[in-house]
């Protein structure tokens, strides 16, 4: 094969209809697809948190007694108490759906797919077909958990009122219906989908690069999802593993988590915090490398400290696997194995700190336009470091005590995910949407997206600080009389969030209707990847023959 | 800078103060924005030490911000249109390694202290069992006030949440006030010896002004601690998910003087446990101890 032409041999035609998307091989196809699936799960989850903060935005229940009257037709007698348990179940569903449905499908499934062989200089992934299955597989995976929703849990009430977490014995015993095995069930089948794509990128990104284009030459968007994909690859087969004897344990007689039978309830929490605190990282590092790239293109100047960059994700991902139980410091670990994890905790402290300085060292010098992507890059370095720093706060075990499953926590976990790896998110969408659509979209509208979602965010969970120091603890429907105050200025938040909501897919609509083009590489000489060298949007197979990079 | 550091004194002044303007004992007060009074030693260190990290986090985040708008301002496409090439610099990157590892370190020191001062049980002057019970309440037992030959604790009751007409009507806190309250001796060592009923679910018991949280796990004993320096009426929240009515069993705690401590278990090894509420509660309201909230 000899020819030096551009144009690859056509043994058949494009796919098109339902069959290229239902039958796709392409990993932009299948981009898009995971991008359009975690806009609408988002959606989703985000509307279960209107409730919620609708009905924490005065002290008594208001209204998830009818709302359990409404949907499940609970008899007026047991409204209060069914309402008690669908918040419960809400609360759950909300952080399952915002965790597997919408950040890592965005940020793995959909800009991981679609920019990880764009960037390497790949025709592809290294199995297509493979692809296809771990996005097919979210779907039926959400309708589980969707239908979790719909099937008893304690008895006369619906849903799994859990939390993400599935704690038993509240999960075993607790629930005697069929939510909670629903509920499993959709997380494997969620955890198989990122397994077989962790295996998909990890082959990838380790053979496929162009020519020339060595680890170290590596853009960092595909250093962060190497590293992301690893902490999958290792840490859900370990949630398939706690949540599978859970699943024994409510159906088939085992007793892991039964005291009583000779097991250990803690054992799961043990389990579920070695996946689950790798997956907070798993949530926020390709979060890192899209920041990365944005400040780069913006500030017209290279990464500074490109390997510093890259082995500070590493380190993360690395120390990420020995620190999970400062989820558990009150079940009553002894003092020593308290101390060692605090110490490993803080640890990580300092590579995400080196991250921090070297976007800002970035900037330094440079020459910054604000473009859309830029602002929600900047929010995202500035809103991160605040989620960071209580992170340290809660990393000691001391200050914990009076800090564990309080507001405090909630709002940590927020502003590293709702203001961190979402704002992350959008940062990427801006960046990319060009490329992805060949659709300019409107600045305009973009940055009055940032502004009200910035505003709301920040009056949403910045008040919870003061929330979880006060003492109100988290999953809870209602609350004393005396913490009112920030709980009304919270819940005010949360209905501008939402009103940010309706401008971004006001501004989509928008972009697909004026169908201005956009050019091969609108952001100018800062973009230097391999995407940009392409059309927007590129060609439905591209790199036929490999780039060389020098 | 020197204005920039004038100006980050009195936004940490106005964050400290808040701590503890507003901060009330027992429980918070409306706005607040700190932690609750502090009526331990441990609650105190508490204090202390997230005071520390309050500064800390503040002068760090705002630095962050600082630069961020120093970066924005003087390096923006018009103030400089032409960007550098920098991509290194080992002083810079050494500096921001090893200072965070600096702060990390002194950080450490007094956080330990504060973990092993919570961790390690003193000797005790007196036990109280916590059991967590499925009906979304918890069980009392003071073993030391007497057991039977089964072994068990003489004096056992359970405490549930205050229904709301009735906080109402008593003027006490709805969510916060239980029927019968827990009762226990000023400048005493409580040593806490919490568990949940076997067949039911966790749970987690905590006073803040104590600065102790604990999980009440079935199948398992927990050891905690504390030592309550002022008399008063303290709350605290089941502080684990345990279903339906996680947010309704409260726990409230009387510390009382050794004298009032005496009279109160002499009466409750006799007489029912509310009765010996209500006695209690007499004889505070004739010192004038027993506010209406």
């Amino acid at each position: 094969m000899a020819t030096a032409h551009a144009a690859h041999d056509h043994h058949h035609a494009d796919p098109s209809g339902w069959r290229r998307y239902v039958y796709s091989t392409n990993h932009k196809d299948i981009g898009t697809m995971y991008l359009w699936f975690s806009i609408m799960a988002g959606v989703v989850g985000g509307i279960l948190s209107i409730f919620m903060r609708m009905e924490l935005a005065e002290p008594g229940i208001q209204i998830f007694h009818g709302l359990a009257q409404l949907v499940y037709n609970t008899p007026a007698e047991a409204a209060v108490d069914n309402g008690k348990h669908m918040f419960n179940a809400f609360v759950t569903a909300h952080g399952l759906i915002m965790v597997f449905f919408m950040i890592m499908p965005a940020m793995i499934g959909g800009f991981g797919n679609w920019f990880v062989p764009l960037m390497i200089g790949a025709p592809d992934m290294a199995f297509p077909r493979m692809n296809n299955i771990s996005f097919w597989l979210l779907i039926p995976a959400f309708a589980l958990l969707l239908l979790s929703m719909f099937m008893e849990g304690p008895a006369g009430m619906y849903g799994a009122g859990t939390g993400w977490t599935v704690y038993a014995p509240l999960s075993t015993t607790g629930h005697p219906g069929p939510a909670v095995d629903f509920g499993i069930l959709a997380l494997h089948i969620a955890g198989a989908s990122s397994i077989l794509g962790a295996i998909n990128f990890i082959t990838t990104i380790f053979n496929m690069r162009a020519p020339g284009m060595t680890l170290h030459k590596m853009p960092l968007f595909v250093w962060s999802v190497l590293v992301t994909v690893f902490l999958l690859l290792l840490s859900l087969p370990v949630l398939a593993g706690a949540i599978t004897m859970l699943l024994t344990d409510r159906n088939f007689g085992t007793s892991f988590y039964e005291a009583a039978s000779g097991g250990d309830p803690i054992l799961y929490q043990h389990l579920f915090w070695f996946f689950g605190h790798p997956e907070v990282y798993i949530l926020i590092l390709p979060g890192f490398g899209i920041i990365s790239h944005i400040v780069s293109t913006f500030s017209r100047k290279p990464v500074f400290g490109y390997l510093g960059m890259a082995y500070a994700m590493v380190a993360i991902g690395v120390v990420g696997f020995i620190v999970w139980a400062h989820h558990m410091y009150t079940v009553g670990l002894d003092a020593d194995t308290q101390a060692y994890f605090v110490a490993a905790t803080m640890i990580i402290a300092v590579p995400t700190g080196v991250k921090i300085f070297s976007w800002i060292a970035t900037m330094w010098g440079g020459s910054i336009t604000f473009r859309a992507p830029m602002v929600w890059a900047i929010g995202f370095i500035f809103l991160f470091t605040v989620g960071g720093v209580t992170g340290v706060v809660l990393a000691n075990a001391g200050v914990d005590r009076s800090l564990h499953d309080t507001y405090y926590v909630v709002a940590h976990f927020h502003y590293t995910m709702s203001l961190g790896a979402t704002f992350a998110i959008f940062a990427g969408w801006y960046y990319w949407f060009p490329k992805i659509f060949g659709y300019m979209y409107s600045d305009f509208i973009a940055k009055l997206h940032f502004w009200v979602t910035f505003v709301g965010v920040n009056l949403v969970f910045f008040p919870q600080h003061f929330l979880g120091l006060a003492g109100m603890p988290r999953r809870y429907i209602d609350y004393p009389e005396v913490y009112a105050g920030w709980n009304y200025v919270s819940s005010i938040g949360s209905y501008i969030s939402a009103v940010g909501v309706l401008i971004f897919i006001f501004g989509v609509i928008h972009a697909f209707s004026k169908k201005v083009k956009a050019a091969d590489s609108p952001w100018g000489e800062g973009a230097t990847t391999l995407e940009w060298t392409l059309t927007s949007p590129p060609p439905f197979h591209q790199f036929s023959t490999l780039p060389i990079i020098k | 800078m020197k204005t920039f550091a004038k100006f980050a004194l009195a936004l940490l002044a106005s964050l400290a103060l808040p701590a503890a303007a507003f901060a009330a004992a027992g429980q918070a007060e409306p706005w607040q924005m700190g932690l609750q009074d502090a009526a331990s030693p441990v609650a105190e260190y508490i204090h202390w030490f997230h005071n520390f990290l309050l500064v800390l986090i503040t002068v760090i985040t705002l630095f962050v911000l600082a630069l961020l708008i120093i970066v924005m301002v003087k390096f923006n496409a018009k103030a400089n249109p032409n960007p550098s090439n920098t991509t290194h610099h080992v002083g810079l990157e050494v500096a921001w390694t090893v200072i965070p590892v600096l702060i990390l370190v002194v950080i450490a020191i007094p956080s330990f202290r504060l973990l092993y001062l919570q961790r390690d049980i003193p000797q005790a002057d007196m036990t109280l069992k916590v059991i967590g019970n499925p009906g979304w309440n918890w069980t009392y037992e003071y073993p030391d006030l007497g057991v039977d030959e089964s072994g068990s604790a003489k004096v056992s009751f359970t405490a549930s949440l205050l229904p709301e007409d009735k906080a109402k009507a008593e003027g006490k806190p709805y969510l916060l006030a239980t029927d019968v309250p827990v009762v226990v001796p000023v400048n005493k060592t409580v040593k806490l010896i919490v568990t949940s009923d076997p067949a039911g679910i966790i749970h987690a018991w905590t006073i803040q002004s104590f600065g102790m949280k604990i999980d009440a796990i079935p199948g398992r004993l927990n050891e905690d601690w504390f030592k309550a320096t002022k008399e008063g009426v303290y709350y605290g929240q089941c502080s684990e998910l345990c279903g339906k009515d996680h947010a309704y069993m409260p726990i409230e705690v009387h510390v009382v003087s050794e004298a009032d401590f005496a009279a109160w278990s002499e009466k409750v090894k006799t007489a029912s446990i509310e009765e010996a509420r209500d006695f209690l509660f007499a004889m505070l309201k004739a010192k004038g101890q027993l506010a209406s909230n």
